[in-house]
C-alpha cells in the first residue's frame, strides 16, 4: 500500500519501472513466478497429456468415433447403452476383473507381508532373499508371461511335470476356463515383490522399544505380530491396498500375453477387453465409454476403500 | 531358576523362530526363482530335450547355437536398438524434468503449491485408459504413429509418481542450505543446479532406474504406437514372435534370458536405489 502511493508521486515512466521493480522483487510474487517456472513442464504435460485427452475420451464416449477418417458423430448414450444392456462380454469382463482384483488383492496382501515378517526377523542372507523376492519385478512382463506359459503347459510343462513325479496329475493352469484366472493371480503374486519391501520397510519403521516392552511383558512371536507388526502396519496396507487395486482393475500386460482373454473368454479383463474394442475393432466411442466407466469405477472403489480405512487402520503412534 | 528361564527360553525362541523363518524363506526363494531357472535351462535344451517328461534341470547336451539362431530370427538386435533410442532418451528426458518439477513443489515457497502438489498427486489414481484413446488419435493426427515419439515425448513434461518420488526427497534436505547460498546472491537457478541437484543425487538415481526398468519393460504403449515392425522395441517383438511360433521354446527363452539379463544387472548394481526409491513413496505416503 505505501509503495503504491509512493509510486504515484513519481513520473510515468519512473513509476511503471517502479511497479515493475515492485512486482519483481516482491519475495511473495518473486517466488511464485519461480514456483511456476520450475513447474511449468508439468503444466504443459497436464493440459496435453491429462486434462486435454480426459475431456477428450468424455467427448468420445457419446459420438461414434471412427480413428479411420477422424469423424465423430454424436450419438449420445448409445453407447453406454450398449455396454450396459446388450454387451454381454461386458457384464463378463467385469465380474472377471473384480474376481481377479479380490483374488489378487487378498492374496498378494497375506503372501507380501508373510515374506516381509520373515526378511524383518534379521535372519542372515536378508540381502540374497530380498533380491530374491525382487528379480519378478525386474522381469520384463512379455519374458516372464512366456516363461510362465511354459511353465504352466499342462501337458510338458515343468509344473505338472514336477507333480507327475508325484503321482499327482495337474490341473490343467492356463488351458481350462476353470483354472486360467486364477492361474493368472498367481503369476501376479510371484511378480508383486514391490509391496513386499514397502511391508519391509513399513515394518523396520516400528519403533524396536514396544517391542521390548512386549517381551518383557511375556508376548511370544505370534503376539507380537498380531498386536504391534499388525495394527502399526495398517497405514502401508491401505497404501498398498489401493495401488494394487488400482493396477489390478486395469490389469492388461499378463492376460493379453499369456491368454489373449481366453480360454472361452474366462480371462477376459477389462483392459483386454478395452484394447480390443478401441485398437482392434476400432470402435474408439464405445472404448471411450468403457474407460470412463472404469474411471469411475475406480474412484468408487478408492473412496470405498478410504472410508472403511478409519474402521482398521492405525494412525497414532 | 525363575530369573534365568526367561532369556533361556526366548534363545530357544530365537533359534526355533530363525530356522522357521529360513526354512520358509528358502521354499519362497526356490518359487521365486524357478521361472530363471527354467527359462535359462529351457534355452540351453535342443528341441528333443525340450518337450521330454519327466523333466530335467540340466540339459543332456547343451545347446549354446539356440542363443545365435534365435537373436538371428526375432531380429534381436534390431529391436535391442529400438529399445535403447526408447530407454535413453526416455530416461534423461524424466530425471531432467521430474528433478525441476520436484524442485518447484518443494524448495520454493509460493501460495497454492501444496493444493496444486495435491492435484498432481490425485492424477496418479487417473486409469491410463481414460487417456489413451483421445491420446492415440491426438498422436496420430500430428502423424507421430508408428513412431518412437509419443513414448518418449511425455516424459520430457514429468510424471506424478517420480515428481512424489523426488519431492519426498527434497523436503528432508535442511532449508538453511538454500537460505545461506540466496543469502550470497545465489539466483533461484542456480540453487537449484549448483546446490540441490548434486544433494539429490540418490534419489534422482533412483527415478533414472525406475524409468530405465519400465521403458525396457514396457509393452503396453509400444504395442499401440509401434505398428510397424522396423520400430518395434523389444517386448512388442518378442511378443509377436511368440504368437506366431509359440512351441519354439527353446527360442523363445533364449530370447528371454537375453531380454531379461540386462535388467538384472542394472538391479545388482542399483540395488539400494531400487529399494530406497520404492520405501520412500510407500512408507509417508
Amino acid at each position: 500500500m505505501a509503495s503504491d502511493s509512493q509510486a504515484q508521486r513519481l513520473s510515468r515512466p519512473q513509476r511503471l519501472t517502479a511497479r515493475l521493480h515492485i512486482r519483481v522483487t516482491s519475495p511473495k510474487t518473486r517466488n511464485l513466478l519461480w514456483g511456476l517456472f520450475f513447474i511449468s513442464p508439468w503444466i504443459i504435460g497436464f493440459l496435453a497429456f491429462m486434462v486435454y485427452p480426459i475431456l477428450g475420451s468424455l467427448y468420445y464416449s457419446f459420438t461414434n468415433f471412427n480413428v479411420l477418417r477422424f469423424e465423430a458423430d454424436w450419438v449420445g448414450l448409445a453407447n453406454y447403452r450398449e455396454i450396459f444392456t446388450q454387451d454381454r462380454l461386458f457384464r463378463l469382463t467385469l465380474s472377471n476383473t473384480f474376481r481377479y482384483a479380490a483374488m489378487f488383492i487378498s492374496i498378494a496382501t497375506i503372501m507380501d507381508i508373510l515374506a516381509a515378517f520373515l526378511l524383518s526377523l534379521r535372519v542372515k542372507g536378508l540381502s540374497v532373499y530380498r533380491t530374491m523376492l525382487f528379480l519378478p519385478v525386474m522381469t520384463p512382463a512379455v519374458a516372464a508371461a512366456m516363461t510362465w506359459v511354459w511353465i504352466l503347459n499342462p501337458k510338458h510343462g515343468l509344473v505338472n511335470g514336477a507333480l507327475a513325479m508325484l503321482g499327482i496329475q495337474g490341473p490343467p493352469w492356463l488351458a481350462s476356463p476353470r483354472t486360467a484366472l486364477f492361474s493368472l493371480v498367481l503369476v501376479a503374486v510371484w511378480a508383486s515383490g514391490r509391496a513386499v519391501l514397502i511391508y519391509l520397510a513399513g515394518i523396520q519403521d516400528i519403533p524396536s522399544h514396544l517391542y521390548e516392552a512386549a517381551e518383557i511383558d511375556g508376548a511370544n512371536p505370534w503376539h507380537r505380530m498380531r498386536h504391534i507388526t499388525l495394527p502399526l502396519l495398517t497405514p502401508v496396507m491401505l497404501f498398498n491396498v489401493v495401488t494394487m487395486l488400482i493396477f489390478s482393475l486395469q490389469e492388461f500386460s499378463g492376460p493379453f500375453i499369456m491368454t489373449g482373454g481366453g480360454p472361452n473368454n474366462s480371462t477376459l479383463l477389462y483392459g483386454v477387453y478395452l484394447y480390443r474394442r478401441a485398437f482392434m475393432d476400432l470402435e474408439m466411442g464405445v472404448a471411450s465409454a468403457m474407460a470412463w466407466v472404469l474411471f469411475v469405477v475406480v474412484l468408487l472403489l478408492t473412496l470405498l476403500i478410504f472410508r472403511l480405512s478409519q474402521r482398521w487402520v492405525f494412525y497414532d503412534r | 531358576m525363575t530369573l534365568t528361564r526367561g532369556p533361556v527360553r526366548s534363545r530357544q525362541d530365537r533359534t526355533l523362530s530363525a530356522v522357521a523363518s529360513h526354512t520358509v524363506l528358502i521354499a519362497l526363494s526356490i518359487v521365486f526363482m524357478m521361472p530363471f531357472v527354467w527359462m535359462v535351462s529351457s534355452s540351453l535344451k535342443p528341441n528333443a530335450e525340450i518337450f521330454l517328461m519327466p523333466p530335467r534341470l540340466f540339459p543332456e547336451e547343451w545347446r549354446f547355437a539356440n542363443y545365435i539362431e534365435s537373436v538371428q530370427a526375432i531380429n534381436f538386435f534390431g529391436y535391442l536398438l529400438n529399445t535403447l533410442k526408447y530407454s535413453v532418451v526416455t530416461t534423461i528426458a524424466a530425471v531432467a524434468s521430474n528433478a525441476m518439477i520436484a524442485y518447484g513443489f518443494s524448495r520454493v515457497r509460493w501460495p497454492g503449491r501444496d493444493a496444486v502438489f495435491f492435484f498432481v498427486i490425485a492424477t496418479m489414481m487417473l486409469p491410463g485408459a481414460v487417456t489413451m484413446i483421445p491420446l492415440f488419435v491426438f498422436f496420430s493426427q500430428l502423424g507421430w504413429v508408428p513412431s518412437l515419439k509419443p513414448l518418449v515425448i511425455p516424459a520430457f513434461f514429468g510424471n506424478a509418481y517420480f515428481i512424489f518420488l523426488l519431492r519426498q526427497f527434497l523436503i528432508t534436505l535442511p532449508q538453511e542450505l538454500d537460505d545461506a547460498a540466496r543469502i550470497d546472491g545465489c539466483s533461484e537457478w542456480g540453487i537449484f543446479t549448483r546446490i540441490v541437484l548434486p544433494l539429490a543425487k540418490p534419489a534422482l538415481m533412483s527415478v533414472f532406474l525406475f524409468e530405465l526398468l519400465w521403458t525396457w519393460n514396457n509393452f503396453m504403449g509400444p504395442l499401440i504406437y509401434l505398428r510397424d515392425p522396423k520400430t518395434f522395441t523389444l517386448s512388442v517383438g518378442l511378443q509377436m514372435y511368440f504368437t506366431q511360433h509359440g512351441a519354439e521354446w527353446g527360442y523363445l527363452m533364449a530370447a528371454g534370458t537375453l531380454f531379461t539379463l540386462p535388467m538384472i544387472v542394472v538391479f545388482f548394481i542399483g540395488q539400494r536405489q531400487f529399494i530406497e526409491g520404492i520405501t520412500l513413496t510407500g512408507i509417508k505416503g
